[in-house]
């Protein structure tokens, strides 16, 4: 259980740590939805017509935690009956950062991989993944309909992959200290949060898109259309904000095993959290709860995604079906903790109430959540005229802010 | 004649061959494992990276370097660092002190290898053990706030706690060896003429051994120089030289800017170092 449990830490934190995620826009916004996808051309590739006689291999590049063969943990394991059903023998080879797994994906040797949504578009763009025929997929026609074509798994339309699973930033707090029930991120932000000394922030460049988020609602002046693209004085915001909430932060958390504990004894007693965290913390008898403030929240999203390169396609296709099986998707939903990205799963998490706990099928509060994407020079939200702020300037913004 | 035997005959003719061929291996270790790897640090220092493609452009400049002066954080980290250094260094010292005088002046010979042993003993135990213990210790219903009614709950002061108990082995050892080695006839001539135990351990002791307590400190110096995993685990909102380096490589995929960064603690030790060899501290490591 200890191992399993460092293991999601890992994955968690990879996760979220680093560069990861989506790009993105919520669906709502569609006049933005080339948001990431504009600004290149990909190569002219073929998705796969039809499938072959499994090529009986297959090497998988992925977050740690998305494909288990029981070495972890011997009861969490999709991996063998996946090399049981198609004869396809699985090397997995797990990355920490979505700029490791773009540097990998560039040696040829990996036929499929997990990626966020920052590293899909620039291996869509170099011409290392290619276009999937989702009908070869039968299990695809499951998958929920807000995360299908969306910025960061598809190029006009066409699908780069298939859409794994998601979660979001939210707000968790003490029952006990905390009341009323907090309903804005303003608790964590304010100068004068009653909370002071005892809030919990995420130890990450990447969190500036939480001040982001937060200056979109409460300072419309500054014309934050998307908290990954932040001209300099947007982003300068961004930065102030997060400096004067600096001593309202107890402890920056990356590791949610630390943030859980952190909760558990109360010296911290509100701030932004995984649901994983939330449920592990409750599960030990902390009084907490968590909720999606007015504001939204950020999140992420990940999709599996096939190499040009790949010698295994079939096999690689197969894959791709078993993931998004409702038996394979509600085990990593699960062990990861987050929502799966097929309905089905949803009968057939170990905890009944998974799906309720972590919103999937939820698409009101998915499109609420602004997908982690790096930060690029070039804006995402569309705009031409100014140059954004890219994640260069944002991890050492964020030294800055941490002093 | 076997082959074996014409060899060994051969290289018995060649005295520089035998030692080329002996040391050749431990010097490749050395010159291209240990000292190479040094080298690419700094020159990597002086390039950077592509935004886009996350590649490291290799074009020369010293942006890095002005980015490390010029921002105010970075030497803000630095000397809080360097703070947090001094301070282990000698609330190690001031323990290890006592304890080290008695185990190797006044503990029975079986009683000095069992206190060898305990002192050691915690070194066994994994980093991130002791640093979580901490952790535990140190929060709002721990065993600190338990025991004194108060805790220092989470930041410098937890992180020059912590860092203190982990490297204190490293600061015992030393002394321990080096108060082994003054002979006792010493101590006893002083008393006889005429020195109190105060006298004695001012104009004899303390002289004989202080290489020995530099020795331990360069030891607990660059350990906390270089550490950012206790401080993420008690340092609370805190961060030190290593976090920097850590995020850039970790998180930012700027291996450039790290290697700048991690040029600083190798600067600060080759100072300390130039500074205690006139000591003779380097005799005691």
């Amino acid at each position: 259980m200890r191992n399993s449990r460092t293991l999601r830490l890992i994955a968690g934190l990879m996760c979220a740590g680093t560069a990861v995620a989506a790009c993105g826009t919520s669906s709502t916004s569609s006049s933005s939805s080339s948001a990431g996808g504009q600004g290149f051309t990909p190569p002219k590739l073929e998705a796969l017509s039809q499938l072959g006689q499994p090529e009986g291999a297959l090497n998988i590049l992925a977050w740690p935690g998305y494909a288990e063969n029981g070495s972890n943990d011997p009861n969490v394991d999709w991996v063998t009956p996946f090399e049981q059903a198609t004869g396809c023998k699985v090397n997995v080879k797990t990355f920490g950062t979505s700029d490791e797994a773009v540097s990998l994906m560039k040696t040829g040797q990996y036929d499929v991989i997990s990626a966020s949504g920052d590293a899909s578009l620039r291996l869509i763009a170099a011409g290392d993944t290619e276009p999937v025929n989702t009908s070869l997929i039968p299990n695809y026609a499951d998958v929920f309909d807000f995360l299908k074509n969306k910025p960061w798994n598809s190029v006009n339309n066409v699908s780069y992959g298939v859409p794994h699973g998601w979660g979001a930033n939210v707000l968790t707090y003490r029952t006990d200290q905390v009341s009323p029930a907090p309903t804005s991120w303003s608790a964590v932000f304010d100068a004068n949060s009653p909370y002071k000394g005892k809030v919990t922030a995420y130890d990450s460049p990447i969190y500036i898109a939480d001040a982001a988020l937060y200056l979109m609602k409460t300072k419309p002046e500054l014309g934050i259309k998307n908290p990954y693209a932040l001209d300099d004085k947007q982003f300068q915001a961004a930065v102030d904000l997060l400096k004067q909430q600096r001593p309202l932060v107890s402890e920056y958390w990356s590791d949610y095993l630390k943030e859980s504990q952190a909760l558990k004894n109360g010296d911290a007693v509100i701030g932004t959290a995984w649901q994983v965290t939330v449920n592990l913390t409750k599960s030990e008898g902390a009084p907490l709860e968590s909720t999606l403030p007015v504001e939204g929240a950020t999140g992420w999203s990940d999709t599996w995604m096939v190499a040009t390169k790949s010698p295994h396609k079939t096999c690689a296709y197969k894959w791709l079906d078993h993931i998004v099986s409702p038996q394979a998707n509600a085990k990593v939903a699960e062990y990861f903790g987050e929502a799966p990205a097929n309905p089905k799963a949803c009968a057939l998490t170990a905890d009944a109430k998974h799906c309720e706990t972590y919103h999937a099928g939820d698409a009101a509060y998915a499109s609420q959540i602004w997908y982690w994407t790096t930060p690029i020079a070039q804006c995402i939200d569309g705009r031409t005229d100014v140059k954004c702020k890219d994640y260069g300037e944002w991890t050492r913004a964020w030294t800055e802010i941490k002093g | 004649m076997s082959i074996a035997a014409s060899v060994s005959g051969f290289l018995y003719r060649k005295p520089r061959l035998r030692l080329g061929m002996l040391l050749s291996a431990p010097l490749l270790w050395l010159g291209l494992a240990y000292l190479g790897a040094l080298a690419a640090l700094f020159v990597t220092a002086f390039w950077h990276t592509d935004t886009f493609t996350g590649q490291v452009v290799t074009e020369w400049s010293l942006d890095n370097f002005a980015t490390l002066f010029t921002d105010e954080v970075y030497r803000t980290i630095t000397f809080r660092t360097l703070g947090i250094a001094v301070a282990v260094t000698v609330i190690d010292a001031v323990i290890a002190f006592p304890m080290a005088f008695y185990m190797a002046k006044f503990a029975s010979p079986r009683a000095q290898r069992i206190l060898v042993i305990a002192v050691m003993t915690p070194l066994w135990a994994s980093y991130l053990v002791k640093a979580y213990s901490w952790r535990v210790m140190l929060s709002g219903n721990g065993l600190v706030g338990w025991i004194f009614g108060a805790t220092p709950g989470y930041g410098l002061t937890a992180t020059i706690l912590t860092l203190s108990y982990l490297w204190l082995p490293y600061m015992i050892l030393p002394i321990y060896a080096g108060l082994d080695r003054l002979p006792n006839s010493l101590v006893e001539a002083s008393s006889d003429l005429g020195g109190r135990s105060w006298r004695t351990f001012r104009s004899v002791v303390l002289p004989l051994t202080f290489p020995a307590i530099v020795a331990g400190s360069i030891f607990t110096f660059s350990l906390t120089l270089g550490d950012y995993i206790t401080v993420k685990i008690v340092g609370g909102a805190g961060q030190m030289l290593g976090n920097v380096v850590y995020d850039n490589i970790g998180a930012a995929n700027n291996l450039p800017f790290a290697a700048t960064v991690a040029t600083v603690p190798v600067v600060i030790m080759l100072v300390y170092l130039a500074a205690v060899r006139r000591t003779g501290a380097l005799d005691n490591l």
